[in-house]
């Protein structure tokens, strides 16, 4: 875990402090809420449907078992007692009071924490695998890159007012669980010739025009990753289209001025940014690095696990991924029960998990871009006691990647831009494919529901996408098959004309009947729907 | 309340600027303006003989202007850099860290405001043109990077 210094916190507590002047100017009426909106969006608050909404960011969505405890207790003395984890690996509390907000953000600096670019036209949250330090897969561990680039994205004073929002990833692992090419800038870190260095892919996003992200560099090394960014903000911060907000995301300049056009001018960018020495020294990611070293971990464990407990096997089976190191694993923890909200803890259950990762999981949680959360380092032999205390607290739900683990934007519910409610969709769902046995028979099913066209419930990702719109006043879902945020990433396809909330539950089961009907030995839902394409599926479901 | 914000030793330039297109077209003038979304690299010929480039901020929003300045003094423009438009006092840190050492916005600012803002970060994460030491320059004052 990264710790701050005496800079990184002074920083941030004179964040909390600018912040603090600019409520206090807005409640004494010395700004109006026109000039004021600007300011707190900056700093992730917004004005939604009922109340203030305070993103808190949640850098690579790593986390300490004493930042979570503190998440859980500003839900229970600023909100309604819950906090909401987000596609981001963000966490938002919905219920929150202006004059608070200061003194939440103050809170959160007590444990390295804060709000800072949660929302605006600006490098928004690094996002990266949830697995980082413990995949088997990975090339090396992609947060102290995304540390790196936390910190140079802070308050950065040529990008803070972009055409519009910045979404950068960072992995290393060849399986991307971080939807890395759905983002403005996704970098893979990779080896050549004992060199660290990224791949780059530039102009991928969901939204209105998703598009999945080209490769721009094939390999720009790790003293200059630095340099090639601000190369490619540049260009982007002066060619982006601010005419029109739905045109504004770099994957309109990339896809107008056509990949080739666009490399070309961050290249000549870049042959000048690199002469700046803009990049931190190496002696500041040897800094970094450490942070993020193996932890102490036990040598010579078991690595049985008793299974006499029916129960206990089938989580185990679906939740739990292999460890790098022997006598451990990898805990998903489910935030999607059955009927549940999606990516919601309660107070307790976050402060659960707190205690969890401190007793069991050294002192380590993670957030995922699917809205679960992930014990990172758990002894093989600590599982059971685990899942008990789990299943205590209503966190044992054995549904990861499944039909029931859906992913689902806050919606009309709480959300000032949404045109529908996603979450009791997501609800009616989940009830209607409830059963354990049936879920596990559909395989993995990647199910994403957005409430309007800015997408981010990520449907356009989804092995199954759902898409609320306003139809003359009426809800309407949208049905898309075949998107997919891993590294065979796609942009789902539309079926057809769209269904009354309970006509889109039943259009989904007609699809995952002809699935079962149709499927090959060993294939998922989204291998069947590429191979039989979209006709049969139509068929299924209109005809 | 202040209308006019300067950095800069003796007196401001005084002389209208005028636009890219006219400046580049003739010989005579030292000051030119750039509207957002004009290239201050067509500039980059005739720095020498400049000592005002006004930059406009036709709405806070619209950060090209950030990008026009950190360039023009990238080149070594040594000469009056000038914010004007919609400058918000909440802006003029970054502004300032892109090279822009005068300010003439379209509503005047609070004295103590401004103060408050320039004196309110002490350590800052990029290097820029500002001359200003980043907080990994601090950090490892050995490297011969920093």
């Amino acid at each position: 875990m990264y710790r701050y210094d005496s800079y990184d916190q002074s920083i941030v507590d004179a964040r909390v402090e600018e912040f603090r002047d600019q409520v206090q100017r807005r409640l004494a009426g010395q700004l109006t809420e026109d000039q004021f909106k600007p300011l707190r969006l900056m700093n992730g608050l917004y004005l939604q449907l009922h109340a203030y909404m305070l993103r808190v960011a949640i850098p690579y969505g790593t986390l300490s078992a004493k930042q979570m405890r503190k998440l859980g207790e500003i839900a229970r003395k600023y909100d309604k007692g819950y906090g909401h984890f987000t596609t981001r690996t963000n966490l938002q509390y919905n219920w929150i009071k202006l004059a608070d907000a200061p003194d939440i953000l103050a809170e959160l600096a007590t444990v390295e924490m804060h709000a800072i670019q949660t929302s605006g036209n600006c490098i928004r949250n690094i996002s990266s695998d949830q697995y980082a330090g413990v995949a088997a897969d990975e090339v090396t561990d992609p947060r102290p890159w995304a540390e790196l680039l936390r910190q140079w994205s802070t308050f950065h004073p040529e990008f803070t007012y972009l055409p519009r929002k910045f979404k950068i990833a960072v992995i290393a692992a060849e399986e991307d669980r971080a939807a890395m090419r759905l983002h403005d800038i996704g970098l893979k870190l990779i080896s050549r010739d004992g060199q660290i260095g990224a791949e780059v892919y530039a102009g991928g996003g969901m939204g209105r025009t998703p598009m999945v992200a080209p490769l721009i560099n094939e390999f720009v090394t790790e003293d200059e990753i630095v340099p090639y960014l601000e190369a490619c903000l540049r260009v982007y911060n002066r060619y982006g289209r601010r005419d029109n907000k739905y045109k504004a995301r770099i994957k309109i300049l990339v896809h107008e001025l056509g990949v080739e056009e666009y490399k070309r001018q961050v290249e000549e960018e870049f042959a000048h940014m690199r002469t700046l020495g803009l990049n931190p020294p190496r002696e500041e990611l040897a800094r970094i690095r450490p942070f993020f070293a193996n932890p102490a971990y036990e040598q010579g464990l078991s690595e049985d696990i008793d299974r006499s407990d029916p129960a206990f096997a089938l989580w185990v089976d679906r939740q739990v991924a292999a460890h790098k190191q022997p006598g451990y694993a990898i805990v998903n923890i489910s935030l999607k029960p059955r009927g549940g909200i999606p990516g919601d803890a309660s107070a307790e259950q976050i402060e659960l998990v707190a205690d969890l990762a401190e007793r069991y999981s050294l002192d380590e949680l993670r957030v995922t871009h699917a809205q679960n959360l992930v014990l990172p380092h758990v002894k093989k032999a600590d599982l059971y006691v685990i899942w008990q205390k789990l299943d205590e607290a209503g966190l044992a739900e054995a549904n990861l990647d499944l039909i029931g683990d859906i992913i689902a934007c806050p919606g009309l519910d709480y959300c000032s831009l949404a045109n529908a409610r996603s979450i009791p969709l997501a609800q009616k769902l989940s009830e209607r494919f409830a059963d354990a046995g049936r879920q596990k028979e559909l395989g993995e099913l990647k199910v994403k529901i957005s409430g309007c066209i800015n997408a981010c419930g990520h449907h356009h990702a989804g092995h199954i996408g759902v898409l609320g719109v306003d139809r003359k006043g009426v809800e309407n879902f949208q049905l898309s098959l075949g998107g997919s945020g891993a590294q065979d990433a796609a942009v789902g396809q539309i079926t057809g004309p769209g269904f009354s909330e309970d006509g889109v539950v039943d259009a989904i089961e007609k699809v995952t009947d002809l699935y079962l009907a149709e499927r090959q030995e060993g294939e998922r839902f989204l291998d069947t729907y590429r191979r039989l394409g979209m006709k049969p599926f139509k068929e299924a479901i209109y005809g | 309340m202040v209308e006019f914000l300067t950095f800069r030793d003796g007196e401001a330039a005084q002389e209208p600027a005028v636009t890219v297109e006219s400046f580049t077209g003739q010989s005579n003038s030292t000051a030119v303006r750039i509207e957002a979304g004009e290239d201050a690299r067509e500039l980059l010929p005739y720095l020498d003989r400049l000592s005002l480039v006004e930059v406009n901020f036709p709405a806070y929003g619209d950060g090209r202007g950030y990008s026009a300045a950190r360039i023009l003094r990238e080149a070594g423009y040594q000469g009056e850099l000038r914010a004007v438009g919609d400058v918000l006092v909440d802006q003029l840190v970054a502004m300032r860290r892109c090279g822009f050492d005068s300010f003439r916005p379209d509503k005047a600012l609070d004295d103590a405001a401004v103060e408050r803002a320039l004196n309110r970060y002490a350590d800052v994460y990029q290097k820029t043109v500002d001359g200003r030491s980043p907080v990994w320059a601090k950090r490892h004052p050995e490297s011969i990077y920093g």
